[in-house]
Order: structure tokens, then sequence, then C-alpha cells
């Protein structure tokens, strides 16, 4: 996704000179040499110095520009997170604010490095909205609608590097603010956003095996939640499934719940999210996952138990 | 585009003792109000707007100015009313629902450039649009007034640095340095805040100190900076200056006069009552 990322801002800033980049001592490989080169001066970097890294960004939409900020993802939300609500949010800005490396991809770096709390935390403030691309090709997508369309201020929460592309054969393509069906089924519906798509994929792919008929749906915008979207998955399927890498706490998982509630949905719901609690061991992104309740096996025999 | 350039300090002096009654006479209005935080940066939001932001006939201006010290903002008000980018309507419906203004300004309100309010945020925004405007490859000027207080937050620094390691040039801080925040005389509780000027000077920056009621030796030193570096203005000002009863005196950091100390307040400014 980084390299994604980096590519389409670069094709962004040839086509918008007012499309920029303040990155805090962190960079994203690939493209952006090449951004940095042709484009030296909307290449900011500010050091270790994430509140006015926010800050800056803020006087640069004020005047016109449109500013990139990017770090990993805890240091670009939760650092700074009263300049993103002050300056950004409050003031309506377009800022995109991205955060590399979210929910616990930095599985190895411990609890400082993990975000499994950051769509609840962006997702509370007013005027924010919130993209998670699940592969390269939606966040080539994304980047391009933040960096050329969108007029607010945006939380993109990448994953890492290296994922595979999950989203080629899609049945919908992307719209900002509509979930988007990438596999049609009729029995269960399974909802995912970001990196855990490929696990969604897989659990899909064991469901069908069985015998059942399995929609997958991205739900890549967080905010403004896609309501009618959702609904009429949760109407349409018998059982619908949410997976997240995110906190149980105010994430999809909640959204989909608020929602059945309010639609008086009569399908089985059932969420596998991360635990509420901090996480204090490492290991590979899957293992992390599965220590904290995203464990692949453990979904499908819950899901097959039903 | 003319350069305003004939700023003259006796007319500054009027003109300032009409904003500060101008802000005492909307004390009347409301309970809380920051004035005496307002009469201490009076006379360096004034020499901003009136002395070194560039306007053409239609009013507009190429330069930015924002109060990072937001609690500050009724000397903005009353300046915007002024030069009639506020309506007088605007400034008696201060903090009521029917109005607009608030006790620290919000984007979007005519003359107002960007939120603040919480300290800290102001020097980060002044940085971006000041390197905005390289980028943009306009003359633009970027004046920002700050209080000490605010100095004590780290965000503060980092914007200081950047300012000078980006060469802005074209950013002026003003810095308020009345010596008081909420809890007493920063001099006294933080006296490792000081020497201020050395510090500016070692994060790049180019600095003069001046008496931040001195409208003449204001316009002078920020007419001589040398344009290499970014420029901070350290003014020493008096909290609440102007009217004796607030004079350094913490708890006017909030309060609005009743009628015997408004009369009072009114004599001590010019006001002839």
């Amino acid at each position: 996704m980084r390299n994604a990322f980096s590519e389409a801002l670069y094709e962004a800033a040839l086509e918008d000179e007012r499309v920029c980049i303040v990155v805090a001592d962190i960079s994203p490989a690939g493209s952006m040499a090449d951004f940095q080169r042709d484009h030296s001066d909307r290449f900011l970097n500010v050091g270790v110095a994430e509140q006015s890294m926010i800050g800056i960004c803020a006087g640069m939409a004020l005047k016109g520009l449109r500013p990139f900020a990017y770090t990993i993802a805890t240091f670009t939300l939760y650092r700074p997170f009263e300049m993103v609500r002050d300056d950004l949010c409050y003031q309506n800005l377009p800022v995109t604010v991205v955060g590399m490396g979210a929910g616990i991809v930095y599985s190895t770096l411990g609890g400082t490095h993990h975000t499994q709390e950051d769509i609840a935390v962006a997702g509370a403030i007013p005027n924010m909205q919130i993209l998670t691309p699940c592969d390269p090709l939606e966040t080539r997508e994304m980047t391009r609608f933040c960096a050329l369309e969108n007029n607010g201020p945006l939380y993109l929460r990448l994953g890492k590097a290296g994922e595979p592309n999950l989203t080629e054969n899609a049945v919908e393509g992307f719209e900002f603010g509509k979930v988007r069906t990438i596999r049609k089924g009729s029995d269960v519906c399974i909802m995912a956003h970001g990196a855990i798509m490929s696990m969604a994929l897989e659990i899909a792919d064991e469901l069908e095996a069985g015998g059942a008929s399995v929609s997958v749906v991205n739900v890549h915008t967080l905010k403004p939640i896609d309501r009618e979207g959702i609904a009429r998955n949760l109407k349409n399927h018998a059982k619908v499934v949410v997976i997240e890498e995110h906190a149980p706490i105010g994430g999809l998982a909640t959204h989909a719940k608020s929602i059945a509630w309010d639609e008086q949905a009569k399908c089985d719901l059932k969420v596998f999210t991360l635990a509420d609690e901090f996480i204090h061991c490492y290991g590979s992104h899957d293992e992390l996952r599965a220590a904290h309740g995203l464990g692949k096996d453990r979904i499908l025999g819950e899901l097959r138990n039903r | 585009m003319t350069l305003k350039n004939s700023f003259d300090p006796d007319v500054a002096k009027d003109r300032c003792g009409a904003y500060r009654r101008r802000i005492l006479e909307i004390s009347q209005q409301v309970m809380a109000l920051h004035m005496a935080g307002a009469y201490s940066c009076t006379e360096l939001v004034d020499a901003v707007y009136n002395g070194f932001m560039r306007r053409d006939t239609d009013g507009h201006s190429p330069d930015t100015f924002l109060i990072s010290k937001g609690h500050g903002c009724m000397i903005q008000y009353v300046i915007l009313e002024d030069l009639g980018v506020l309506s007088r309507e605007d400034l008696d419906r201060y903090c009521t629902v029917d109005g607009q203004l608030g006790c620290h300004p919000d984007y979007g309100v005519p003359g107002i450039e960007a939120s603040t309010g919480s300290l800290g945020h102001g020097l980060s925004m002044a940085v971006g649009m000041a390197y905005a405007e390289r980028i943009r490859k306009t003359d633009g000027q970027i004046f920002a007034v700050l209080s000490d207080g605010e100095l004590q937050e780290g965000s503060t620094w980092e914007a200081l640095m950047m300012a000078s390691s980006f060469g802005l040039t074209n950013l002026v801080a003003l810095i308020d340095n009345n010596d008081f925040q909420s809890l007493g005389r920063t001099s006294e509780t933080h006296p490792s805040f000081y020497p201020l000027a050395e510090k500016f000077e070692s994060f790049g920056w180019e600095v003069a100190e001046t008496d931040g009621h001195d409208s003449g030796a204001i316009y002078e030193a920020v007419s001589g900076r040398t344009g290499e570096k970014p420029f901070a203005l350290i003014g020493t000002t008096i909290k609440g200056k102007g009217v004796s009863y607030m004079e350094n005196v913490p708890m006017w950091h909030y309060r609005s006069p009743n009628k015997e100390e408004y009369d009072q307040a009114m004599r001590e400014l010019g006001g002839g009552k």
C-alpha cells in the first residue's frame, strides 16, 4: 500500500500543483524519492515534530494548498490529536492525515506503535472522514481521491508494503462513502475493511467450499458510514459477519450493530474484532491478530458452529 | 498595491486609546472578556494592522495576521471593526447567540484567518502559511502574535525550529511578553523561561526587544529587520495596560468591570467621563 500511495501521490502532484506532503522523519518508499526530486518544494520534512506537522499542514491548506501529513499512524493521529481536531477538523480543511502501518501491522514493535482504536478516535471528530484501503489498487484510487477531489479533513488508514491486490475482479468499483461489494453471494455476508480483507476472502473461500454462498463487502469508508449499504446487506443475507482489525469500540463492528438495531435486522450478526486491551506480545502480524481475537481458525470455527 | 509606510506613533497612541475604550464598552455586555490580555497586545496588533499589513484601496491585503493567543482577540475584533471588516452590530452581539464573535477567533468569520484559542497552535499554522506563500510565489507576509505563556508549549518550539530551517523570511512573530499567566508571574514561577531573546536567536531567528506599548519602537524594530531570517519581536508589555487597577492583577484575565470600575477605567483611558 505504501508504494501505491507514493506512486499515486507523485502522479497527483503532477496534475495539481497544490498537492504537497509533509512528513515527520518517516517517508514512504518507492516513488516518494521521485516526488522529492521533482517537487522538492512540495516535500517538507518537519523532523520528529508531529504537532507542527499538522499545524503546518493546516496553515498550507488555509492558503489554498492540499497537503498530506504522513508518518506512522500512532504519530500522525494520536500524538498531535488536538492539532488534528482544532487545526484540521474545526477549520474543516482539505488535509489528508495518512496513518501508516495502522492497526497492528507493526507486530514486533509493541503497543506504542499500534493503532487499534484509531477509527474510534478519528471518527469521533466532526468533519473528519475516514478511508481504509484494503489493497494497493484501492490505495491508489483513494490517494487520488484525497489529493484531487476531497475537500475536508480525512484520515487515510494505510497498511504497510507488499499486500496483494484483492479488488482486481471486484463486483463494484470504489466510490467514496459507499460500501463496495467485492464478491456477490446470497447466504452469508462478510463485511471488512483494510488489510484484513485478505483473511476475509480466505474465510469466504472456506465457507463456500462448505456449500455456502458468500458475499464479501468492503466497508472502506468508515466515515461517513454508508448506512443504507450496510442495511441492505443486513437485509439480504441470513448471516452477516464483521471482521475488523480494530478495537470493538467505535469501528465497523459498532456501526453494524447500531444499524442492525435501527433497521430491526433479522439476520444473525456476528462481529470479530481485536480485544479491548493493550497488546504486549510480539510475532507476525497474523500471530498478533490470533492472540487478540482475530485468528482465522477461530473465526471459521465459530462460524461453522452456529 | 501601496505599502503603508506612514505609520505615525502619535496617531497610533490615540487609536490604541480608542480601541481600549471600545473594548471597555463591550465589557459591559458580557461577564468574561479576557480584556487584560487584549490590552497587553493592543499596540502590537495595532502596528500589524495599521503599520505592517499592506492594503489596496478595496481593503484587500496580500499579508496575513493571526492571533495565536486567541484569548486576546477582542483587540483584533475592534480593529476589524475600525477597518470596516466587522460591523458595529457584530461587536454588539459579541458572545450572544445571535452573533458570530466569541471569546476566541473562529476561521470563517470575516477577517479571521485561523481559529485559535488553544495555545501553541498558531505559530505552526503561520509557518505553514508562510511556506505556502513561497510555493505560490507571492510576496505575502505572515504576522502572528503569541503570548509568552504559549512559548511554554513544545509545539511552539517545533514551529520555531522549522520556520528558520525552512528559511521563512516572510514570517514575523510578535511576542506579548507580559510576564503573567494564570497562576502567577512567569518570572517567578518559571525562572528558566528566561532569557527569551537568546532562545529565539539560538533557534535561528532574528530578534529585537522593545517596549511592547511603544508603537514607534515596535514599528521601527519590525521595519528594520534584515529579512534574512524569520523575525521575532519580543514586546515587554503590561497585562491590563492602561487601566490602573487592572495592570498586573491576574483576576482581570477573565473579569469584566462593574459600573463604577467602568467609569474609572473610561476616565483613565481618556474617555472623558
